[in-house]
């Protein structure tokens, strides 16, 4: 075991899986020689040359395009899109192409594929480089929407989405790749996509995010704790497929939940989890699930004081938290 | 705009014959079983009995000429849905086999679809990798109700190419003998390791979109008979009748065929089962997510 960066696990899952498997390979925008631009890729060209870290033009949709004829083809390649703000000319190839092209060739082909993207908002990015896209692609079925917030998680589920036969959709936090450290373990090991972690036990409310939001639930968890507020901290991991099983447990121990997230309030991916926890756990509820979210704007705004009133904080979390406890 | 054969089947200044007499007769078996086979989806689907369907009419030298280009034991064919000839010819699903060393990629796009984004970055990365793809435009002069004119300034498609820093060149699409010459040309400049081609075959969409189209909202008559003038089918059945391997005997005898072998095909798909609703949930994904499989077995009242 060794302290590791968010951003570090991740490149060692390339890595390794590159080692492991010939037909692992990248591509994408940058990721050659300069290892891309948050240095995800960094040393990848030197070890495996410019054959399996292809730098491509400026082109999203063909940089997906590419991928899924290769995916089909009987490779395993592993596309980075710069940034998740720019993934929207891809839109078409991965919705109607890379999600159906098993169901629509009846099982003749395959597109085991990943694309990776850093998301999310908090470091000054402003409206082009801070969005969180990942209730577009959970809308989706034939995508698998994985989302990990500690380096651990980074490097084994990277590692299951390589291997995984269908096309995945692996988000990654911006803001988390330096900010956030764990040890990660040694050697060869894959965690499972669809299981979600229980990141902090807690008996007075359940709380449900992923990503950066996981983490400042945690802080916002520790705050209540001093005021006798135990909380339940769960990272889903993935969006798709959903660990309902854990959800619904914590929800009928705690009797109330909270879900967390930096999209936009309207349609984002915690609506869905709102849901199910009202049609499956009513019962069990002593309150109204509520949803803590960035406000329905168009964009995360790149001055400071926007930027802060857009992401959920930790002190707002802990502001819902303690609502949703006295309730 | 290169072209072997007029409009006559004359071999243009007295040129040798580029093909072997037997292919240019499979390729007109082709040609004739598109044509039969479009009159007679169209006859069903006004019948009822077959869904939307979208004819070849006009344009069988093109998709024909371009197909019998590729080696199917090593070569990918990436149709559209004008090319059923084509997929006829390769099988369908095309190819499961991988995309051998020297394999090579045909795919089909109308002048329309030249004007997305897509086809430009797929020209684009394929320049710079040189990727073995022959990109084959079919300029039928139709995109549903939109003209050529309207979908780009450009004299034409194929000068396209350059910008790509690949070869392109336009071809007389009703014409079996050009086709067939320049794509493979181009199949052979791919397998080469040269990199890409773009074709430009120039043809006519001699009938409708699909079958929920009416062109008479939007086509001149006078454009349709000059188009039939240029017919590709009669165009090869002359050139061939020059050479004495065709006469009025000899189409008989192959419209029989045909049309036993449509007429198979129709009583083998009526009698094929219709798929079971459970299937709806087949090949999602290569194992159904917990969510997924709940609502099949929801749907199959297993609780």
């Amino acid at each position: 075991m060794a302290e590791k960066t968010l951003l570090q696990g991740i490149r060692e899952a390339l890595g390794e899986e590159m080692e492991r498997d010939e037909r692992v390979w990248v591509l994408g925008e940058d990721v050659g020689k300069k290892g891309g631009v948050f240095l995800v890729t960094e040393g990848l060209y030197d070890r495996f040359g410019e054959a399996r870290v292809l730098d491509t033009p400026l082109a999203e949709s063909s940089i997906v395009g590419v991928a899924i004829g290769a995916a089909m083809n009987g490779t395993l390649p592993v596309a980075e899109i710069q940034f998740a703000d720019f993934i929207h000319p891809a839109f078409d190839q991965i919705v109607s192409e890379a999600a159906r092209i098993r169901y629509r060739s009846n099982g003749d082909f395959s597109c085991p594929l990943v694309i990776r993207a850093p998301f999310g908002g908090g470091v000054h990015g402003g409206l082009y480089h801070s969005q969180s896209v990942e209730a577009y692609y959970a809308h989706v079925p034939g995508l698998k929407v994985v989302i990990p917030s500690t380096p651990e998680d980074a490097k084994g589920l990277l590692k299951s989405s390589i291997r995984d036969p269908d096309p995945v959709m692996f988000f990654e936090h911006k803001k988390t790749y330096r900010l956030i450290k764990g040890e990660v373990p040694d050697g060869d090991y894959a965690t499972p996509l669809g299981k979600a972690a229980v990141r902090r036990e807690g008996a007075s409310l359940s709380c449900f995010a992923w990503g950066l939001m996981a983490h400042y639930c945690m802080q916002a968890a520790e705050e209540l704790e001093a005021d006798g507020v135990s909380v339940e901290v769960i990272d889903l991991r993935t969006l798709k497929p959903l660990d309902k099983e854990t959800i619904l447990a914590s929800v009928r121990k705690t009797a109330r939940a909270l879900v967390v997230y930096e999209d936009n309030l309207t349609g984002g991916f915690g609506a869905e989890v709102a849901a199910i926890i009202a049609q499956e756990a009513f019962e069990h509820l002593d309150a109204p699930v509520v949803r803590v979210a960035a406000p329905d704007v168009p964009a995360m705004p790149f001055n400071k004081p926007q930027e802060d009133a857009f992401m959920p904080s930790p002190e707002r979390i802990a502001a819902e938290m303690r609502k949703l406890a006295a309730y | 705009m290169f072209q072997l054969l007029d409009p006559a089947g004359r071999l243009r200044n007295g040129a040798k014959p580029p093909l072997d007499d037997e292919f240019v007769l499979e390729g007109l078996r082709w040609m004739m079983l598109s044509r039969a086979i479009d009159a007679r989806a169209t006859g069903l689907q006004r019948q009822g009995r077959l869904g939307v369907f979208s004819p070849v009419l006009g344009q069988e030298a093109s998709v024909v000429g371009s197909a019998m280009a590729l080696d199917p034991t090593r070569d990918w064919l990436v149709p559209q849905y004008r090319e059923l000839p084509a997929m006829l010819m390769h099988g369908y699903p095309l190819h499961k086999h991988l995309l051998s060393k020297d394999g090579v990629v045909m795919t089909y796009f109308g002048e329309g679809a030249s004007s997305e984004g897509d086809f430009h970055e797929a020209c684009n990365l394929a320049g710079v990798v040189k990727a073995p793809v022959v990109f084959f435009l079919q300029n039928n002069n139709w995109a549903i109700s939109t003209p050529r004119q309207l979908q780009s300034s450009a004299g034409s498609l194929a000068e396209r190419a350059a910008g790509y820093g690949m070869p392109g060149v336009q071809v007389d699409g009703n014409d079996l003998l050009a086709v067939n010459q320049v794509s493979r040309e181009a199949v052979a400049r791919a397998r080469a390791g040269e990199g890409p081609s773009l074709i430009e075959a120039i043809t006519y969409r001699m009938s409708f979109h699909n079958t929920t189209d009416n062109p008479s909202k939007y086509q001149d008559p006078a454009e349709l008979e000059a188009a039939r003038a240029r017919d590709p089918i009669r165009r090869v059945q002359a050139y061939l009748k020059g050479r004495g391997m065709w006469d009025e005997k000899r189409e008989q005898e192959f419209e029989q065929a045909i049309s036993e072998e449509i007429e198979a095909a129709i009583v083998k798909a009526q009698k094929a089962p219709l798929p079971n609703r459970s299937q709806i949930f087949d090949n999602v994904f290569a194992e159904l997510t917990p969510r997924q499989a709940a609502q099949r077995r929801e749907l199959l009242g297993e609780g």
